[in-house]
């Protein structure tokens, strides 16, 4: 029992409902079944680019260029959209998922091929997609008017009480879920991360788990596109700008070791809904916007902290006596 | 007769479970060049690391200049001016030349400032007067490893010692660089300083050095003047009685041929290696370090590409461009580093032990945890491990039973070949005989070892035959009946090239 509450993801479930718990003594609205609802509506691409972020960090990389990528499939699918509305907005969905997997691809062969360090490569990138932008929209915004309503209702639509919207995450989330804890390829991940050598010794390729990675990171990127763009039925050169940062944030909150091979779907997840949980409530209780951001500042650096005293305590490397021949 | 520089006398020191060094004794005399010989493991690196103050000994005294000291720190031996050049050279890349002379005690302004006036003049002085063009200004990591000798050597001479301690300073250098160091020795002799030269190879020693102390398990077994002793008796000191250890070794019923190289090679690493392995038998694959003992193993479990040359096994050419490929052809490679080739801690024992054969336990990419469990539950429990359960975190058990582990790793795998390169070294003795019983065990089953090890009385307890490479090519295959150490010895210093 004790075991169970010592674990992280337990752990910061139980922060969150505190959270909830406390802000609804302050606004009762707050903890309704339906306001909570809205928050996962909220936080939901959010968590789902934590969890394409989650590869990405457990081999020892990261992904900076995620937001930029979304806002660049957004623009594609929406300027499509505009332009020839008998395109099945299924076909516009997959063609994001493509297009992002593509981008995340030229990310991972960067790292994988040209040994190129992930944060310059995805730095790099990050300008690269943005003003990419630009480019293909001639800077102008495509807006609700002319977008289709099936593109603008697919995310609204109503399914067993929550919008599609949050099935996407959830679906994505389930995915993730079997990928790390019944495919070979999740095992891959860890070990690339925990141990490269050894890994590679047993016969796993690092470079391209890390590509897989990269690219698996870009997929859901390009499906967060169409989901953002249709959601807030605006896409311009400024969507989502900085949410890569975020998104990174709720990795390392959820307990994901920045140094690789540690981390869970759960932990991610978790500390994505944390960050939407904190951005819901303190407008509620009438702090300022700046607060909030001292206040997700502030839980990132006690994540850190407890990560490091977590991994501290992790088992023990095996002395070198060599020193004595 | 000259007094000796330094004295060192009636020195030990152990460490838990092995004694490093056992009333040892040493003298270095100024002007003199001292070679101090014996086998890996002899206790060189010991006595070096007690006398740059990095161990204290446990018993025993140190002399220098009829004084007795004693070296507390490294910075207590700079102050009695001993200093070492390492094999690796321990200096800083990013650092300009000068910065490495005289990191340290730099000279120093009125205000107590770094004068880097005079600290490059006096770099590019001392750099002159060794005969080494080197400008004073460049980054250390622009130069190659010979001149990257020469800064250390630079330092040594920067901080007046009389006590220069060379470990193994050719071992990376090119025939033209070891001319011109060797001048450099004889420079610091004729500048009085007293020099201990350690080496395996037995053309340096008697190039340069005027005399010799020769170090078996821990213990000073001989010395003397090198002009007035032949090289086989320095040999047979060096070699002594060390391989009268008892070995679990039980002869196997050798099979046919399961493993054949032919002319592999590689551009810059080894050329034109050949050899046969036959079911049930221990092949030893000795050398001195460095000399390409690693990289074929490498190259036949797919991590280096080599350039020519055929692989087969069980008569199916194979030609492996990864550890993947290799492992499915039946060659596993239990490397010498298991703490950073062998486990992967934080993932629990069975995932550990499933690792490499995840192909086999899973169904198209999707996980069989049933079936993992059942790998590692069998050869876990034929290796007697030691666990609570398989689901902890192999980070928590012990060395031994992490090594238990690895190997559990690579049996699971259900190889052909075996390939254990240094596999006891920096274990204590009760693991080294564990792991020792384990490969004749293993040979006993049909498998088939190759054992790359660079301590004498393991090749010569353990192999059926031992491979000597040196230089990147095989200097001599022997079959170990009867077979003296003392040709694997010269075999492999090339002193004596193969006519058996």
């Amino acid at each position: 029992m004790i075991r169970f509450f010592k674990q992280r993801e337990v752990m910061l479930l139980a922060i969150i409902a505190i959270i909830v718990a406390l802000v609804t003594t302050r606004s009762s609205g707050f903890g309704t079944p339906r306001n909570l609802a809205a928050v996962f509506n909220d936080t939901a691409v959010l968590a789902m680019l934590a969890c394409g972020q989650l590869l990405v960090i457990l081999t020892r990389s990261i992904d900076l260029s995620v937001a930029a990528n979304l806002a660049l499939t957004g623009m594609i699918a929406a300027m499509i959209n505009a332009a020839m509305p008998g395109v099945p907005v299924e076909v516009l969905i997959v063609g994001c998922v493509v297009v992002g997997g593509l981008l995340g691809a030229f990310n991972g062969v960067l790292v994988w091929k040209l040994n190129i360090p992930p944060i310059v490569v995805t730095l790099g990138t990050l300008t690269i997609y943005r003003g990419a932008v630009f480019l293909v929209s001639g800077g102008t915004w495509v807006n609700a008017v002319d977008m289709s309503d099936r593109f603008k209702e697919l995310t609204r639509l109503v399914f067993l009480g929550l919008p599609m919207l949050s099935w996407f995450a959830i679906v994505v989330i389930a995915l993730f879920v079997l990928l790390m804890a019944r495919t070979s390829l999740g095992r891959s991940f860890y070990a690339a991360g925990i141990n490269p050598t050894a890994a590679t010794y047993a016969g796993i390729d690092v470079g391209k788990t890390k590509f897989i990675a990269f690219t698996i990171s870009g997929m859901v990127a390009g499906l967060a596109g169409y989901l953002w763009v249709s959601r807030y039925v605006i896409a311009s050169v400024d969507v989502a700008r900085g949410l890569e940062l975020q998104v990174v944030a709720a990795c390392v909150i959820g307990g994901v070791s920045i140094a690789g091979g540690i981390g869970t779907v759960g932990g991610a997840v978790l500390g994505a809904l944390f960050l939407g949980v904190i951005n819901n409530a303190l407008p509620v209780i009438g702090v300022s916007p700046f607060w909030q951001m001292a206040i997700s500042g502030a839980a990132i650096i006690t994540a850190v902290i407890f990560n490091a005293r977590g991994e501290r305590k992790r088992g023990r490397i095996i002395l070198k006596s060599a020193e004595a021949a | 007769m000259t007094q000796p520089l330094l004295t060192l006398s009636g020195i030990s020191k152990s460490f838990p479970g092995v004694r490093a060094l056992h009333d040892v004794s040493l003298e270095l005399y100024p002007g003199q060049v001292t070679a101090l010989i014996g086998e890996n493991g002899a206790g060189k690196s010991t006595l070096v690391k007690i006398l740059t103050g990095i161990y204290q000994p446990d018993e025993g005294s140190i002399t220098v200049k009829g004084e007795a000291v004693s070296l507390p720190t490294a910075h207590a031996a700079f102050g009695r001016g001993i200093t070492a050049i390492h094999q690796e050279t321990v200096l800083f890349d990013e650092l300009t030349v000068a910065e490495n002379v005289f990191l340290g005690h730099a000279p120093r302004t009125r205000f107590g400032l770094i004068d880097w006036g005079r600290m490059r003049a006096e770099a590019a002085s001392l750099l002159q007067s060794m005969g080494a063009g080197i400008d004073p200004d460049v980054k250390l990591k622009e130069l190659g490893i010979a001149k990257k000798h020469l800064v250390g050597l630079a330092r040594a001479l920067s901080i007046d010692a009389d006590i220069v301690i060379m470990d193994e300073p050719t071992a990376a250098l090119s025939q033209k660089e070891i001319e011109d160091l060797y001048v450099l020795v004889e420079l610091l002799k004729q500048d009085g300083k007293a020099i201990l030269f350690i080496s395996h190879k037995f053309d340096e020693i008697y190039r340069i050095a005027d005399r010799f102390t020769v170090f078996r398990d821990g213990e000073m077994v001989g010395k003397g003047m090198i002009a007035e002793t032949a090289q086989d008796a320095i040999v047979r000191m060096m070699v002594g009685r060390s391989v009268d250890h008892i070995y679990p070794k039980t002869q196997a019923q050798i099979g046919e041929t399961v493993l054949t190289v032919e002319g592999l090679s590689h551009p810059t690493e080894f050329a034109d290696i050949s050899f046969e392995l036959k079911r049930g038998e221990i092949l030893g694959f000795y050398g001195l370090v460095g000399a390409g003992r690693t990289e074929v193993m490498q190259a036949l479990f797919g991590i280096t590409r080599p350039s020519a040359g055929r692989i087969t096994v069980e008569g199916r050419e194979v030609a492996p461009k990864s550890a993947a490929d290799a492992i499915e052809a039946g060659i596993v490679y239990v490397p010498e580093e298991r703490g950073r080739q062998g486990v992967v801690i934080g993932l629990p024992i069975f995932q550990n032990v499933s690792l490499p054969s995840l192909r086999r336990t899973s169904g198209n990419g999707v996980l069989r945890l049933a079936e993992e469990f059942r790998l590692a539950r069998t050869y876990t429990e034929r290796l007697d491990l030691r666990a609570s359960s398989l689901s902890q975190d192999v980070g928590t058990l012990s060395g031994g039973n992490q090594q238990k582990v690895v190997i559990a790793k690579w049996l699971a795998t259900n190889p052909r070949v075996i390939i254990l390169d240094e596999p006891t070294k920096g274990i204590d003795i009760g693991s080294k005989a564990a792991v020792h019983a384990f490969m004749s065990e293993l040979v006993g089953q049909g498998l088939c070892v190759i054992m790359v090890s660079s301590e004498l009385p393991e090749v010569m307890g353990m192999s059926d035959r031992i491979v000597v490479m040196r230089e990147g090519r095989i200097a001599g295959i022997f079959d170990n009946k009867g077979l003296d150490p003392v040709t694997l010895v010269e075999t492999a210093a090339g002193i004596r090239s193969q006519a058996a």
